[in-house]
């Protein structure tokens, strides 16, 4: 048991500590005040250029091979770069779904072809990617997908319809779960496709959010065309490949989780020394004391469940019951802090943009309202829960 | 970093294991609960054969020199087992104090009898008022000659009844800060003035007793460092000790968890193993979190103590508000999900459900030490 860091470590860290304080926008912890909100369509741009920027200091990708554009290092480096993002509130990745997800999945099950080709311009945010898995008729009953790709030629043809598909207008490559066997059981007739959005036949109609935001999209296949050599890992082993992404979206959820608590923690404290209850701030009313000290405990506690998954990756084990804890975690937990930001707020809570009353510029009501998707995006907290009870516990499938 | 255990540890962690299993099963706990000594003096010797009632005081005076990460992993084994008896007040509580504050003469009159097992040692530091930290402390330690009279009442106080020396907290004098004027000393079983009661407790696995002192005169020698400076060191004493406590409370969960998953596996109803129903596998995915986050806030006030960084007393405090909430979130769950047999006396799942609820008062509940955490992080 050792918390500390070798003298290696803790050269990264202060090499990553040392560049984050050169490089950090000045006007960004004022204009992202609470760091646990999403990427706003206003900050794109300045997010492309801010994640080219980090990757050409070498802090993206940090655990990819060095073949493959990534940095060769450890899950320690990577935890400790997050740590560092969440001390100095540095502006999140943009392209977070192909570092977090598709980057690792091509680069264990890919073709030295595609490895060589799509993870490099992911780290260096040239190319935008989604990923294509949601229905309107299968959300958490994936396996029920029906958008078809069909053999025609050396290519696939690809008909239907996604949901729900995150940054799909942004980006320029998808991840595709689509059925190519319709006669094999539903689980395995699926096959995973890097589908170009650019191709002809790609249509992205955008879907306004409860925030107001259109964050998230519907896409429409019109007879796409898919060259062949973009299945990755095999015809009808979408599934295999699918669940993998899934586990690295986990992972990564996991450290990028965490720094977003911290952030929001911290953002959430000082909204308390400023809001005034009984004539003192907020943070001297034992009650409000108590809300907060125990999401203060509970962020640590995030930290450490994290560590213990991370030192079983480091000793090549794959990590047990304490990786599944962590998006549950992130979900309870942030939901309880933005609930306790509007508490804060009493009746400001209901100001939103646009009235010189609002609460810092009615930026915790977007976050607020946005929080309500953490327990449903990436896996609804009920499918996690049975994960955990029928993977981890052993218990039989209802 | 390496925020996971050594290869002792493991083999510790299965030796304890093992031992309980063998020497501590729950027939063995019920026969040692219903005991006033709460052990029998085969087990504890088998305790300290294992070197466990050593296990962290230095090797100058016969133990393992080992740290509370250590003792940590025997702890989470104990805790599963629910063992009575003075481990704890005899090796976290007096054992401890003696090592955090006695002189040499101290320690080499009482450590090696701890070590061995010919002594058992407890710490008496809460009062009626039932407040924690030094402004509770109001026993009254007068001055007289070379050695000083003491007056008062302890509650609370762990299997004081069969300890051989009480470390006794007393105020000699008072000062701007309740830390200072609070000195420790050390009572011999036997001392003229000092009367120890049983009280009976909801968690019979644990004793408590009342301790009066009335007119108890001491030696010089008793005092366990200078005159006034005990509140440090007492204190000190209480981080660890919490330490100890949650890793209990996390073998428990653990078992509880253990134990609940075993049943809803086999238990039919409506002809399907009630595992299978979400209402049922829910709660235990619930419960799960809970013990996994407990371990983990555990073991890392567990490190810092051990290398005595400063936030130390944050992390305690962080590790007993999360894992007092816990620990009765999932011994309630446990029997929730037994139905009717989780609720006979037959069924062990009481014992935990009540060594949850004792140990979430004992050192401070979940409140006190938000509060605390508050307090430390400048809130
Ligand atoms: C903001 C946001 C962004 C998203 N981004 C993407 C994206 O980029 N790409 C993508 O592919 N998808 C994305 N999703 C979709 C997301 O993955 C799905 O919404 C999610 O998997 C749930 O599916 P569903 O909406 O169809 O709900 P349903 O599956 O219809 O579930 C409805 C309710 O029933 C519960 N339920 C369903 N089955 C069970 C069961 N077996 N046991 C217990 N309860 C059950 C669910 O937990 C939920 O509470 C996003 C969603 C949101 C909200
Ligand atoms: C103090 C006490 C007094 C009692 N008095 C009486 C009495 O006078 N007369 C009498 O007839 N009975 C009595 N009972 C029995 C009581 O009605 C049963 O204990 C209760 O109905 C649960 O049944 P069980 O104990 O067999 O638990 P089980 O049915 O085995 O249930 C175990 C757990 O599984 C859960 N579970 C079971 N099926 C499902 C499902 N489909 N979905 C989700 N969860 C499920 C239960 O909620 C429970 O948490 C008493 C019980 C107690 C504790």
């Amino acid at each position: 048991m050792d918390f500390a860091l070798t003298p290696e470590q803790t050269s990264f860290r202060d090499e990553v500590r040392s560049w984050l304080k050169k490089n950090l926008p000045k006007d960004w912890t004022d204009r992202m005040r609470i760091g646990s909100d999403v990427p706003r369509p206003e900050v794109y741009d300045f997010l492309r250029k801010w994640q080219r920027q980090m990757y050409e200091a070498g802090f993206v990708g940090v655990t990819w091979p060095k073949d493959y554009g990534g940095r060769g290092l450890t899950f320690m480096e990577e935890m400790i770069l997050h740590e560092e993002i969440a001390i100095t509130k540095a502006p999140p990745v943009l392209n977070i779904l192909a570092i977090g997800m598709a980057g690792p999945t091509i680069i264990a099950y890919g073709t030295e072809e595609q490895k060589r080709r799509y993870p490099p311009k992911m780290l260096s945010c040239e190319e935008i990617w989604c990923q294509g898995y949601s229905e309107p008729n299968s959300g958490s009953d994936l396996a029920s997908l029906q958008t078809r790709a069909e053999k025609v030629g050396d290519h696939y043809v690809v008909n239907g319809q996604k949901v729900w598909t995150s940054l799909a207008h942004q980006s320029d490559w998808m991840m595709l779960l689509a059925r190519t066997d319709p006669k094999a059981e539903k689980h395995k007739g699926i096959t995973y496709f890097l589908l170009d959005m650019h191709s002809p036949g790609v249509t992205v109609k955008p879907l306004k959010q409860i925030t107001g935001d259109a964050e998230f999209n519907e896409v429409y296949f019109d007879n796409v065309e898919v060259p062949e050599a973009n299945i990755l890992g095999g015809l009808n082993n979408g599934w295999a490949v699918g669940m993998t992404t899934l586990m690295y979206e986990r992972l990564a959820l996991g450290f990028g989780l965490q720094v977003r608590l911290r952030i929001a923690l911290d953002g959430l404290v000082d909204l308390a020394r400023r809001s005034k209850k009984g004539g003192a701030p907020a943070t001297k009313d034992a009650t409000m004391r108590q809300k907060l000290a125990q999401l203060w405990i509970d962020t640590e506690v995030f930290k450490y469940t994290g560590a213990r998954a991370v030192t079983k990756l480091l000793k090549g084990e794959l990590p047990g019951p304490e990786a599944s804890a962590g998006k549950m975690m992130w979900v309870e937990g942030h939901q309880r802090l933005q609930e306790l930001a509007m508490e804060l707020q009493g009746p400001y809570a209901q100001l939103g943009r646009g009235t010189k009353w609002a609460v810092d510029g009615g930026v915790w009501q977007h976050s607020f309202l946005r929080s309500r998707a953490n327990s449903i995006e990436g896996g609804t907290t009920e499918i996690q829960k049975n994960i955990m009870g029928e993977r981890v516990l052993g218990l039989p499938k209802g | 970093m390496n925020f996971g255990f050594n290869e002792e540890q493991e083999l510790l962690r299965s030796t304890a294991r093992k031992f309980f299993d063998n020497e501590c099963p729950s027939t063995t706990v019920r026969t040692l609960m219903e005991a006033p000594e709460g052990m029998t003096s085969e087990l504890w010797k088998k305790l300290a054969e294992q070197g466990w009632l050593g296990l962290i005081a230095p090797e100058e005076h016969g133990g393992m020199a080992l740290g509370i990460v250590d003792l940590v992993v025997l702890l989470e084994e104990m805790g599963r087992a629910v063992v009575p008896g003075p481990f704890f007040s005899t090796v976290l509580l007096g054992g401890l104090a003696i090592l955090e504050a006695g002189s040499d003469a101290q320690k080499k009159a009482w450590l090696p009898k701890i070590c061995s097992g010919e002594a058992r040692a407890t710490l008496a530091w809460m009062e009626p008022s039932a407040e924690l930290g030094a402004a509770g402390i109001t026993l009254q330690a007068a001055a007289k000659g070379s050695g000083f009279t003491l007056n008062g009442t302890k509650l609370f106080v762990h299997d004081a009844h069969t300890a051989d020396v009480i470390v006794v907290a007393a105020r000699t004098s008072s000062g701007q800060n309740p830390e200072d004027g609070i000195s420790l000393f050390l009572v011999p079983k036997g001392t003229p003035g000092l009367a120890v009661t049983l009280l009976p407790t909801m968690d019979q696995t644990r004793k408590l007793c009342e301790v009066t002192l009335t007119n108890v005169s001491v030696g010089g020698e008793a005092i366990m460092g200078a005159p006034g400076a005990g509140g440090k060191p007492l204190a000190r004493v209480i981080d660890r000790a919490t330490v100890g406590l949650c890793a209990e409370m996390c073998g428990g969960a653990q078992k509880v968890l253990d134990m609940t998953v075993e049943y809803a596996k086999i238990r039919q109803a409506f002809g399907r193993p009630i595992g299978s129903y979400q209402g049922v596998k829910h709660k235990a995915a619930d419960m799960l979190v809970d013990v996994e986050n407990s371990k983990s806030i555990t073991y890392y006030a567990a490190w810092a103590m051990d290398e005595g960084v400063p936030e130390g007393p944050l992390a305690v405090s962080m590790a007993k508000a999360y894992v007092s909430d816990a620990y009765r979130r999932v011994s309630g769950a446990g029997i929730q999900l037994h139905g009717g047999i989780g609720f006979t006396w037959e069924h062990d799942l009481h014992l935990y459900f009540k060594r949850a609820k004792g140990s979430e008062f004992t050192f401070g509940d979940a409140t006190w030490h938000r509060e605390r955490v508050a307090q430390l992080v400048n809130l």
